[in-house]
């Protein structure tokens, strides 16, 4: 078993966000994912500064990482400066790197995040893109959002948008060459290589499950399945 | 009483925003959902005031919304913030103005973390260098651009058309300001106000003639939760935190939401939307929902813009009963018009209308 506390020491915010912990609980009482899923931030920075490695490798392949809604709100209230949140940011890391994230239901679901926010970054230079979110996939935005987008062009030209343009503007078109350096750095810095990760060890986990996984894209079995699946088991 | 003392002691709440010559970079969320916010924005500051603002179309997303969903490393998210800086510096400003609170707190965070981690900065020239040829220097002076408008807000109140008060009854309208956490949670001092005492939209709000609406759940997440929305499966924790909110709010019957994050406003426009789906559950009075504006929409507003160039049509939440109670008159024709005049179809099932 490899040492897991000074593999997260690596990580800068994890040196920042961990001090030491007197398990007071303000983290938990401010903290609005506690407040409806069976989540205490005060028991995960105890547990990660107990160091054992046994514990610690539970958590990474857990549900409860990935419960924090990454709010901040623990920072600015520890009486010890530490960050739960960026404690559980490095953990989250930690897991996708070793592919411990695909052992709980709520980590296989990186895998619809990097299908979505994450393709959207190449391809459009975009995290969100109005013609990237559908009203199929987000019922809650209402019809307005179904109007705006079959109506697209006329409602941003009204706005000062300039949709899919070149030049400045709201959501216009970014310029090819700026798209090309997104992915270079991601390349460069290790973006690339975390992404391959996720997707290596999702098609690995799809194949166990006996889901279909594709290349690319969102109509896949695997993909509806992380997207959607709740057991109904996370909240109080 | 000695002022000099008191100046002291509230100088850590203080922030110094920059008077002119900004670098301005959009939000992917406020472009998509506000994107008549962002219009409002320049035209005023360039218009009104005769600022410069620069915005370079090399800009693209923060990644932001990836990091704090945990699929993008913290080295790739330093590089990506370094290009915008290397685009800035290139363009020859040193003001930054940001128009995401989520884009704001990743710029703080990551300032921050060159400052305590020496060796991240240094990391992080390589990785741009290396990927891109560019060089980068840290902004001078670094604003959301709420800060901006707070810093200009008395000017806005000089001009103002209408207040932020009820026509009829001549008393102050009943605001809930929504600040939105990774303005200054994480690092206060980055904040107007800090985070113990945020000012930047209540002082727009006092400046205005409204009242701010104090209750118990004021600095509670709207629920965005990055992941806990992305994914469909989690989106429970997104409502119940924002249905958390209102319920804390109602008994103080607000006229209106003001909010500082573009996310933010649009998941208190959209979940109002989906809990009278669900529930039948209203949070205004007279069986109406609670108009949810953003900042540059409130200043519109009450600079006597045309509501319908602000975008107000394209919320869930209508604000005709705003409008009215503001004695603001519009034309419900104009309402779903082209740019050139043409009518649109108007949609259907919109709430307040």
């Amino acid at each position: 078993m490899e040492n897991y506390y000074d593999e997260l020491m690596r990580d800068v915010r994890f040196e920042e966000g961990l001090n030491a912990c007197m398990n007071c609980g303000v983290c938990t009482a401010i903290c609005p994912a506690a407040e409806f899923y069976k989540y205490d931030p005060r028991k995960i920075v105890d547990t990660v500064q107990g160091k054992d490695d046994h514990e610690i490798e539970s958590l990474l392949k857990s549900d409860t990482i990935w419960y924090c809604g990454e709010c901040m709100s623990c920072k600015t209230r520890c009486p010890r400066g530490n960050t739960p949140g960026l404690v559980v940011m490095s953990l989250r890391s930690l897991s996708q790197k070793l592919g411990f994230f695909t052992e709980s239901e709520k980590g296989r679901q990186q895998f619809a995040i990097k299908r979505t926010v994450g393709e959207n970054i190449f391809k459009y230079g975009y995290c969100v893109a109005a013609y990237a979110v559908s009203p199929e996939m987000h019922k809650e935005q209402g019809p307005i959002w179904k109007y705006i987008l079959d109506h697209t062009n006329d409602v941003y030209e009204r706005l000062g948008g300039k949709v899919n343009e070149l030049g400045a503007g709201p959501l216009r078109k970014i310029p090819e060459d700026a798209r090309e350096e997104l992915k270079k750095i991601f390349e460069v810095t290790g973006g690339t290589e975390f992404f391959n990760s996720i997707e290596k060890h999702s098609k690995a986990k799809a194949a166990e499950l006996g889901l279909e996984y594709k290349k690319q894209g969102i109509d896949n079995e695997y993909f509806i399945e992380v997207f959607t699946t709740n057991n109904n088991e996370h909240t109080t | 009483m000695k002022k000099d003392g008191k100046k002291r002691i509230w100088s850590e709440y203080q922030k110094e925003i920059a008077d002119d010559h900004f670098f301005y970079v959009r939000s992917c969320i406020r472009q998509s959902f506000f994107p008549g916010s962002e219009q409002f924005f320049l035209h005023f500051m360039r218009n009104v005031l005769g600022k410069d603002v620069f915005e370079n179309p090399s800009h693209t997303t923060c990644t932001g919304i990836g990091y704090h969903s945990d699929i993008v490393p913290f080295s790739t998210i330093m590089t990506v913030i370094a290009r915008h800086f290397a685009l800035m510096k290139e363009s020859g400003y040193k003001n930054i103005a940001i128009s995401c609170v989520t884009s704001f707190g990743i710029y703080t965070e990551i300032i921050e973390t060159w400052k305590h981690f020496p060796e991240e900065l240094e990391k992080t020239r390589d990785y741009l260098y290396k990927a891109t040829g560019r060089e980068f220097d840290i902004p001078e002076n670094m604003a959301h651009t709420s800060d901006i408008i707070y810093k200009f807000r008395n000017e806005i109140a000089a001009k103002a058309k209408n207040l932020l008060i009820n026509r009829k009854t001549g008393e102050p309208l009943k605001v809930v300001e929504h600040i939105g956490c990774h303005y200054s949670k994480m690092f206060p001092k980055y904040g107007v106000g800090g985070a113990e005492f945020p000012n930047v939209l209540s002082g727009m709000v006092e400046a205005w003639g409204g009242e701010v609406v104090d209750y118990p759940e004021r600095r509670h997440c709207c629920g965005f939760g990055f992941r806990q929305y992305l994914v469909q499966a989690n989106r429970g924790y997104s409502l119940s935190n924002t249905a958390k909110k209102f319920e804390s709010m109602r008994p103080f019957k607000p006229d209106m939401v003001i909010t500082n994050c573009p996310g933010c406003n649009m998941f208190m426009d959209k979940w109002q939307y989906t809990m009278r789906e669900m529930e039948g559950t209203v949070y205004g009075e007279n069986g109406e929902s609670v108009p949810v504006l953003t900042y540059e929409e409130l200043a519109g507003l009450v600079m006597g813009y045309n509501p319908w160039d602000l975008g107000l049509q394209y919320h869930m939440v209508q604000s005709e009963p705003l409008l009215r109670k503001m004695g603001i008159e519009f034309d419900e024709n104009d309402k779903f018009r082209t740019k050139d005049g043409r009518q649109m179809p108007v949609p259907e099932n919109l709430i307040n209308v």
